[in-house]
């Protein structure tokens, strides 16, 4: 399976590049992060607020399927040109993962598709490992937790 | 009683099978079937099997935990483009020839060095293979962004057609 998405980490740096392609006009892709309710949509998360514009600031908010709230993020926002550029910080709530800092590139391609290139700087190495490390460490979680469900029946 | 379960893992829609044998309450062998998780996983849902089971493991050493010292990675590096030996290696480096061979140790025992005798020198290689594992962990993370963007990428299509 290849995925359209490449994560460039190297090792022991402290910074992350997200880069896509998408099948889109650079217009829609910047819409997708401009305008809270198609950010809602593809992020599966709450919009509290969202202040695309310099010295703006953004809260959502990520509920379960019972609709408890289970991540609260926030940012705030530096510097937006439209399709072209976002400067953001992204912080997840009551969590050990410090703040950190995001350069988001949109380009356009051809008419009909663009690229998104995300620089992620984080405080330290570490913490961008740790990062990393969340979908797979969940995963793990999971398994374990099954097991033990099936244990007990 | 011992009962054969099939599991169906799904993270971030990363899905893989589990297979575990169950006899007397406790889980007893555990193999696990996927594109993406193979080696690191099955070995991180032993260990845990072990843990639970009070069984004595021989520690496996974290490969993240080797890669993420400074020093280690320079040793990497370094052997990367030719093998060398324990001297020439520590010849390279400030630190004492003990702090090295403790390196060596870390970096041999999580098999990212392997040793080769040549005559009476002993030569270590970089295993290229291992650090494809470390790859692996990224795999789930960059499945999560993927996922998130396929799903942006649709709803924008729509989004367009329907202006």
């Amino acid at each position: 399976m290849a995925l359209k998405t490449k994560i460039n980490a190297e090792d022991g740096k402290q910074d992350m590049l997200i880069t896509r392609e998408f099948e889109l006009p650079v217009e829609l892709l910047f819409r997708a992060y401009a305008e809270a309710e198609l950010v809602e949509q593809w992020m599966g998360t709450k919009v509290i607020k969202l202040e695309n514009k310099q010295h703006g600031s953004y809260q959502f908010e990520t509920s379960n399927p019972q609709g408890v709230v289970v991540l609260k993020m926030n940012g705030v926002i530096h510097n937006v040109i439209p399709d072209e550029l976002i400067i953001r910080t992204f912080e997840m709530e009551n969590t050990p993962y410090p703040t950190q800092l995001e350069f988001l590139q949109f380009e356009k391609l051809t008419n009909d598709t663009s690229r998104l290139t995300m620089h992620v700087i984080y405080k330290s190495p570490n913490d961008r490992d740790e990062i990393l490390k969340l979908p797979f460490a969940q995963g793990i979680n999971m398994a374990h937790n099954r097991l033990e469900d099936i244990l007990k029946k | 009683m011992v009962r054969n379960v099939r599991l169906e893992m799904n993270t971030h829609e990363v899905s893989f099978f589990l297979h575990v044998f169950i006899c007397n309450g406790k889980y007893d062998l555990v193999t696990v079937d996927s594109f993406f998780y193979r080696k690191t996983l099955r070995s991180q849902i032993t260990a845990l099997y072990l843990q639970r089971n009070d069984c004595i493991m021989k520690t496996r050493r974290d490969i993240f935990q080797a890669i993420a010292d400074p020093t280690r990675r320079a040793i990497l590096t370094l052997v990367a483009t030719h093998a060398m030996t324990p001297g020439a290696i520590a010849d390279s480096f400030d630190s004492t020839r003990q702090t090295i061979s403790k390196h060596i140790q870390i970096l041999t025992e999580c098999e990212l060095l392997t040793q080769e005798q040549s005559g009476r020198e002993i030569y270590y290689h970089f295993n290229p293979n291992k650090m494809k594992e470390v790859a692996e962990w990224l795999m789930p993370f960059a499945k999560m962004w993927d996922d998130r963007f396929n799903k942006l990428e649709s709803i924008m299509k729509k989004h367009k057609t329907n202006k």
